[in-house]
């Protein structure tokens, strides 16, 4: 039995998984979100590991759907695609590329997510992120509500050229 | 492609043509779902059950806000909140169905169960009540959950361990937006502040069972947390956000249990039924549809 196990990311396969973008949020690969974890090649069947960024992500569904049809259509005919969930996703994985991506389309990219050991504090004000605003660089902007069109992301202001503005939130 | 009738198109096992694929619904796909050695599966699945009906029928009563929030931003808030803690839920029952070895998958579990087979404390079914009274409720259920799932972190079951992992991140954010709303409404004019310590008033005697364990969480050692573990840091936290919203805190006893029994033991308050019918009608009108 001849078994070849390409785990670098450097595989065809893993080159074709990670151009597929997030439902959601298309101007991001899921290589660029930290979403896929690993593409492994094994005696014909590509094995891919994704983890959700919230428990109840509704785009789930959708991305291990499109990765199936980006692979089939690449000529893999077996697709494994399956879920991680320990460690827990975070916005630092969000790639370099990925954040250049999320300014571009106008969503200020988050900051380092907090780490945090023993009893977590209680955030009674609205976080003084330094998030800027996408369109004119401020960083004078403020929160207007920690929940957006999507649990990853909040909205805020910016207070020089009054813009709303999605933020992707620290996680 | 041609079909003969509406019903055949959409019923037509072609993942292609959709956006959403049909062959993927399980929340646990690919995960190892093993239950560990020396650990009890059914006292596993019954864990599972109680975190995962909190969960669930939070978020049932969550989504009840949708086209009713004060305003827009606050819809998409509490429409969030229910979808993280939807998610928690399915990955729970999902979990029950298999520790088991029932294999009944989280459907069979959401629409199918009877109102004494589910397992969540009388907290989450209490009616939404006025915005005062729901945010009192989330904040009550976040700070006990947060504190719950950080312990559950180090529990010996990996699948829970993973699942609390993720959920802290995600209750966090729930308890800081109903830790706002309470100390702005306990601290804005005086009718939001008597409405605000009204909310927290009723929903005070559903607090108690909250730290009342079950035996199923006292016999899975190590795997469940002791809940009697976290009413002090429950306390401190709560009264930090009372005493910046200047609101007392209640001193109503708890809730009479029914023949020593309560939501842990599946005996639950009116309301839960007019809850299930709602939330079971369309699955039990068709069973065996899938969405």
């Amino acid at each position: 039995m001849v078994t070849t196990e390409v785990t670098e990311r450097t595989g065809r396969a893993y080159q074709v998984a990670a151009r597929v973008t997030d439902p959601e949020l298309p101007m991001l690969t899921l290589a660029d979100l930290g979403v896929l974890r690993d593409v492994t090649e094994e005696d014909g069947v590509v094995r891919v590991t994704i983890t959700p960024t919230y428990s109840g992500c509704p785009a789930m569904d959708t991305m291990r759907d499109d990765l199936v049809h980006a692979l089939h259509e690449a000529g893999y005919r077996e697709v494994d695609v399956r879920m991680v969930l320990q460690p827990p996703w975070s916005s630092d994985w969000i790639t370099e590329e990925g954040r250049r991506k999320l300014a571009e389309a106008g969503i200020a990219p988050p900051g380092p997510a907090p780490r945090r050991s023993g009893p977590i504090p209680l955030t009674l004000t609205p976080p003084s992120s330094r998030a800027a605003c996408p369109k004119c660089g401020s960083t004078d902007t403020e929160e207007i509500a920690r929940f957006s069109a999507t649990a990853c992301k909040a909205m805020r202001r910016c207070r020089s050229c009054a813009e709303p503005f999605e933020h992707f939130k620290e996680l | 492609m041609a079909f003969d009738n509406a019903y055949e198109a959409i019923t037509e096992e072609n993942d292609a043509r959709w956006a959403y694929g049909t062959g993927f619904t399980d929340p646990l796909a690919g995960v190892d779902t093993t239950v560990p050695a020396d650990v009890d599966g059914g006292d596993l699945a019954t864990y599972c059950l109680m975190l995962g009906d909190d969960a669930l029928i939070l978020s049932q009563r969550m989504q009840q806000w949708c086209t009713r929030a004060p305003e827009l931003e606050d819809e998409m808030a509490l429409a969030n909140i229910g979808l993280d803690l939807l998610g928690q839920a399915r990955m729970l029952l999902t979990r029950a169905g298999k520790a088991d070895g029932s294999d009944r998958t989280e459907d069979e579990l959401a629409f199918f169960r009877p109102e004494h087979e589910f397992r969540n404390v009388r907290l989450v079914e209490a009616p939404n009540g006025d915005f005062a009274f729901s945010m009192a409720r989330l904040l009550v259920f976040a700070t006990w959950r947060l504190v719950q799932f950080q312990r559950l972190v180090d529990s010996i079951d990996p699948v829970l361990s993973a699942i609390a992992a993720k959920g802290v991140k995600e209750v966090t954010y729930h308890r800081d937006y109903a830790a706002q709303w309470v100390i702005r409404l306990g601290d804005g004019t005086e009718v939001s502040h008597e409405r605000m310590q009204a909310g927290l008033d009723a929903v005070w005697p559903l607090v108690g069972e909250l730290f009342e364990p079950h035996p199923v969480e006292l016999r899975l050692d190590r795997v469940a947390v002791d809940v009697r573990e976290l009413r002090a840091e429950f306390d401190e936290v709560i009264d930090e956000v009372l005493a910046t919203a200047g609101l007392t805190k209640p001193e109503a006893a708890p809730m009479a249990r029914i023949g020593g029994k309560a939501g842990r033991d599946g005996v639950h308050t009116e309301a839960m039924g007019y809850l299930l019918a709602e939330m079971q009608s369309v699955a039990r009108a068709h069973p065996g549809a899938t969405w």
